[in-house]
Parts: structure tokens; C-alpha cells; sequence
């Protein structure tokens, strides 16, 4: 997570961040515009639904500004509101009685589920196989599929640039833990993926 | 010699550059004899990429507008 320019935004952002523990309402609104969009992203990837959402977003940066004192400044400030609004999404999840696979830890496979049962090459780059919006949808629906216990991790890691230690903290799991769940929600996404970019020559034999 | 699964469980660790030299060694001595773990490797660093390259995070300005009103009222009952 460290971009170039980054040490210029972190000084900002602790300036923004003293500011708005003395209540600057300015401050404030300047650390949401920073990660409004990024929050709202990974509520998103988590609830599945826009309005859900939304209300995460809302609810996460309401929480955040009324519990500001209670930010210790010994993480960053981004993964202590990752945190927030991942608690708030999946107690939206929970609420949902329809979705029994809400708990971080259930839809948990046992170890016996790193395969790789589709073996294709892809093609050179199947971000040009489909138009933009045809392969965000194929992305997000690959990413829905997934139990939320590993959408979540995936979703922090890979989406988000989260390291592995900050989504361990923001998930509350071991190190470990994280990095079995990335595998294998890795694993699962290639599975699903390669359905649509394998290269198609290596269908050939199919039809024989 | 590695098994493929022993391969696999350390892919995401490979992928990630987060193996030490050694088991990177066996692993990348592992995909030379292997096509299905070398196939399997190149395709997750791809899946890996594709997600990466959607850096799409603009938050629609509508629900940007509900938020900032949201918190100016919150600000409003605080100052009270």
C-alpha cells in the first residue's frame, strides 16, 4: 500500500484526522472524500445490493465521526473505518433471513478443496474479449459466488490492497486464517473465470 | 519433489512473492515439470490482475450528496 506520494497523504491526512477530533467539520468531509468511494466499493462486493450499501456507507462514516476519540492512531485510519463498515455489512447480510451463509465463519470448506479441476490456458487478455461493462459483470458475479467468508477476505486483499496484516485486523482472524481463505477464494474465482476466458483452441478436442 | 497439491497450497504465497528462497526454489522447479500447475499458476495471476485493473471507485453523486447531509446533521445534533 505504499504508492508513490503516499508518506505527502498520510501527513495530510493526520492533519485532516487532528482537525476533526477537534470537531472541524471540514476536516471530516475531507477524510470522507478520501475513501468514500473505495468504502462504498467494498460494501458493495459484500452486501451484493446498492442500497445495502449505502447504508453501510452512511452508517460507517456516522459511527466513525461519532467514535473518532476512540481511534487510537495506531493503525491507519483507512483500515480502522475498513473495519467499521465491515461489521456493518455483514450485520446487513445477517439481517437478510434469506442468507443463511452470513457468518465469517461458516461456508468454510475442509482443506479438501484446493483443486484446480479446470485446466485451460486463457487468452492473452480477456479484458479485450468483452466490453467494459460485460466483464465487470462477469467479475462481480464471480465474486457474489463466493461464501462470504472468503468474499470478504478476497474482496479486502485483492479489490482493496489491503496487506494481509491489515485484513487480519480488520476481520478479526489470524494471519493463517487470512491467507488459507485468499487461496482459496483465489482458486475458486480462476475456476469460475476460466469458464469464460480459456482460450478457445483448447476446446478443440471436446467436440472428438 | 513438491506434489501438485503441496504446489497449490503454497501458490497463493508464491503469487504474492512472500516465499522464502528455498521453497521458491522447489516451487518454480515444480512448475517447470508440471504444464497443469504452471497453467493453473498463470491463470490465478491473472485472475489476481483482472481485479486489480477494475480501479473503478467513484461513488455516485447522489449517494455522495446523502452522505455529506447525513453527517451535517449529525454535526447539527452535536452542536446543539
Amino acid at each position: 500500500m505504499s504508492a508513490p506520494g503516499s508518506e505527502a497523504i498520510v501527513s495530510e491526512e493526520s492533519g485532516d484526522l487532528a482537525l476533526a477530533r477537534t470537531g472541524d467539520a471540514q476536516a471530516f468531509a475531507n477524510l470522507i472524500q478520501r475513501y468514500e468511494g473505495k468504502i462504498f466499493r467494498l460494501a458493495q462486493h459484500i452486501t451484493q445490493n446498492r442500497e445495502d450499501a449505502e447504508d453501510v456507507l452512511q452508517e460507517t462514516f456516522l459511527k466513525a465521526y461519532t467514535h473518532l476519540d476512540q481511534f487510537q492512531g495506531n493503525s491507519k485510519f483507512y483500515t480502522w473505518i475498513v473495519r467499521i463498515a465491515v461489521n456493518q455489512a455483514l450485520m446487513k447480510l445477517r439481517k437478510r433471513k434469506t442468507d443463511r451463509t452470513v457468518s465469517m465463519d461458516e461456508g468454510i470448506d475442509t482443506g479438501e478443496d484446493i483443486v484446480a479441476r479446470e485446466i485451460a490456458t486463457w487468452d492473452p487478455s480477456p479484458e479485450e474479449q468483452y466490453g467494459r461493462e460485460e466483464l465487470a459483470e462477469i467479475l462481480d458475479s464471480a465474486v457474489q459466488s463466493l461464501a462470504p467468508a472468503y468474499r470478504t477476505v478476497f474482496v479486502l486483499r485483492d479489490i482493496e490492497d489491503l496487506s494481509t496484516e491489515e485484513t487480519a485486523a480488520a476481520l478479526d482472524l489470524s494471519i493463517p486464517a487470512v491467507k488459507s481463505r485468499l487461496l482459496r477464494a483465489r482458486l475458486q474465482l480462476r475456476e469460475k473465470l476460466t469458464k469464460f476466458f480459456k482460450h478457445k483452441g483448447d476446446d478443440a478436442f471436446a467436440y472428438m | 519433489m513438491l506434489t501438485c497439491k503441496d504446489f497449490l497450497s503454497e501458490l497463493s504465497d508464491y503469487l504474492d512473492d512472500s516465499v522464502d528462497s528455498e521453497i521458491k526454489a522447489k516451487l518454480e522447479e515444480h512448475i517447470k515439470a508440471c504444464p497443469n500447475c504452471w497453467v493453473v499458476c498463470d491463470t490465478t495471476r491473472k485472475t489476481i490482475q483482472v481485479y486489480k485493473g477494475q480501479t473503478e471507485c467513484s461513488i455516485p453523486l447522489d449517494i455522495h450528496a446523502r452522505l455529506m447531509a447525513a453527517i451535517e446533521k449529525k454535526c447539527a445534533e452535536r452542536g446543539k
